[in-house]
């Protein structure tokens, strides 16, 4: 059986320029241009990546620091748009992407709930639905009207989890999320990524760990300086990971 | 374009919950909460009026109710601008982790602004009922220049946003220039105290026209013309047009300076 392609990453290069070309005002941007100092010091964070993704594969991004992972997966969420080349996701994103961002820390937990969900696209009807489950999973039954800037990080990220994974999104995107909280909330997250899986959900996943990577993906991407090094099988490349 | 709205509507909750938002953490701790939109241009107008009303006299017949409809749009033009200015960089956090359409931070802050206008025109209606002023029935026109004000205004909001991403110096500079613009408006006198030149100037500012046709529907039981009407359309249209234009062409490269 054929299967569905959820993402195709064709030929993406994303450039950044460094500091150099980054003003704060108008007079430095005035003086610079004027001296010719606009000197535009590229950084080519990916270069001409591709590859695709199926409904239901788990692929795993790994790397070294600094070899784009991170750029990947934004221009993957829509976040960035990339210098050259297209991305194609068709689905909905849930995006991980460092937990807790999009709560506003002066409102309670309660109003952050609906607060993220939109931010995830929701109606408030469907967060509504959710909220019991939400709730339960994030285990702070007693806080939900407390200011979420009296929380404990791990607290905040028990939330954000709870909030990212509800429904059953067709993508989601795993950005090295699973190393918060302490063992046994992390087995229960990794348990809800599986259920996910189970139901055709097409997870992304970037982990220093090679372990918990070899666990969950069966497809791996291999960046190394904004270049796919290898892209395949987990487990073969998980071997030659561990060798380098 | 309708892969514009379908992108729309499903954020359109996120619209909601942003506004909602900014009104809570408005009054949050606050022992009157909400009562403050209405509470501020009262006592805003006590004290203007008792200012200008005993140290500059103008010759304007029921000089409060003249001030306070000035201050009700003025106010909001300076509010939902300046907020929607900065709406941009105080999302930054969110922008860089998760795909939203961006011109929701800037509407989200003008619909804010929109809110408390309308609490701030409750408040002219009950001061002009408590001073007994007549109410005539062209106070229903009202929509139509505060419709236009607030789409100026969220034209001028998205491309200040926009620009402001680039170059943080706007924000100290508009600051000022609003103060200016204050005194090229008609809202603590009279037009017919200004010499000539100077009511050419005014009368080129864009908010004077929208204040005009509010005073002739609020105060003056007249209508406005329909010179003005067009004119008002072009530049809330024209302001808008140019604020979309600005936003849209430099709406990628956000990220990149946030």
């Amino acid at each position: 059986m054929e299967r569905r392609e959820v993402i195709k990453v064709d030929h993406v290069s994303m450039k950044f320029n460094l500091s150099s070309e980054k003003f704060d005002s108008f007079k430095e941007y005035v003086i610079k241009s004027i001296k010719g100092q606009v000197s535009v010091e590229a950084f080519w964070a990916l270069k001409d990546v591709s590859f695709q993704v199926y409904k239901g594969d788990s692929v795993g991004l790994i790397g070294l620091n600094g070899s784009g992972k991170s750029t990947m997966l934004k221009t993957i969420a829509g976040v960035l748009k990339p210098t050259k080349g297209t991305v194609t996701v068709s689905g909905s994103v849930a995006p991980l992407i460092e937990l807790g961002a999009g709560f506003d820390m002066d409102l309670t937990a309660r109003e952050n709930v609906f607060l993220n969900g939109a931010l995830l696209g929701y109606t408030r009807e469907e967060m509504t639905r959710h909220y019991d489950d939400i709730v339960k999973f994030s285990e702070l039954e007693n806080f939900m009207n407390v200011p979420v800037k009296n929380f404990s990080s791990g607290m905040v990220s028990r939330l954000a989890f709870a909030i990212a994974t509800i429904g059953v999104p067709d993508i989601l995107i795993v950005d090295e999320v699973l190393s918060v909280g302490d063992f046994r909330f992390q087995e229960k997250c990794e348990k809800r990524i599986q259920a996910m899986m189970k139901e055709g959900t097409t997870i992304l996943f970037v982990s220093h760990s090679i372990d918990q990577v070899q666990k969950i993906c069966n497809k791996i991407v291999w960046l190394d300086h904004g270049v796919v090094k290898r892209f395949g099988d987990a487990e073969e490349i998980c071997n030659e990971y561990r060798g380098s | 374009m309708s892969t514009y709205i379908k992108n729309f509507l499903k954020f359109r909750p996120l619209l909601n919950e942003l506004v909602a938002r900014d009104i809570k953490i408005k009054y949050r701790r606050s022992v009157l909460g909400v009562l403050w939109t209405l509470l501020n241009p009262l006592l805003m107008m006590v004290v203007l009026s008792v200012v200008f009303s005993n140290l500059f006299k103008f010759d304007v017949e029921n000089f409060p109710i003249y001030l306070l409809s000035g201050q009700v749009m003025f106010t909001f033009y300076s509010d939902s601008t300046t907020s929607a200015m900065s709406s941009i960089l105080g999302s930054a956090s969110l922008i860089k982790k998760v795909y939203v359409p961006k011109y929701l931070f800037v509407l989200s802050r003008v619909c804010s602004s929109v809110i408390n206008l309308l609490a701030s025109f409750s408040a002219l209606i009950l001061v002009m009922l408590a001073m007994r002023t007549e109410l005539h029935y062209t106070i229903f026109l009202a929509f139509i220049p505060i419709l236009l004000l607030v789409i100026f205004s969220l034209g001028v909001g998205l491309l200040l946003s926009a620009i402001t991403v680039k170059f943080r110096d706007i924000m100290h500079l508009y600051s000022v220039f609003v103060t200016a613009l204050m005194y090229l408006t008609p809202v603590i006198y009279p037009m017919s105290i200004l010499p000539d030149w100077m009511v050419a100037v005014v009368s080129a500012n864009p908010l004077t026209n929208y204040l005009t046709m509010f005073r002739d529907v609020m105060l003056n039981n007249t209508v406005f013309g329909m010179g003005s009407l067009v004119i008002g359309i072009i530049e809330a249209v024209g302001a808008l047009a140019i604020g979309l234009y600005v936003f849209y062409k430099s709406q990628d490269s956000f990220i990149l300076n946030l």
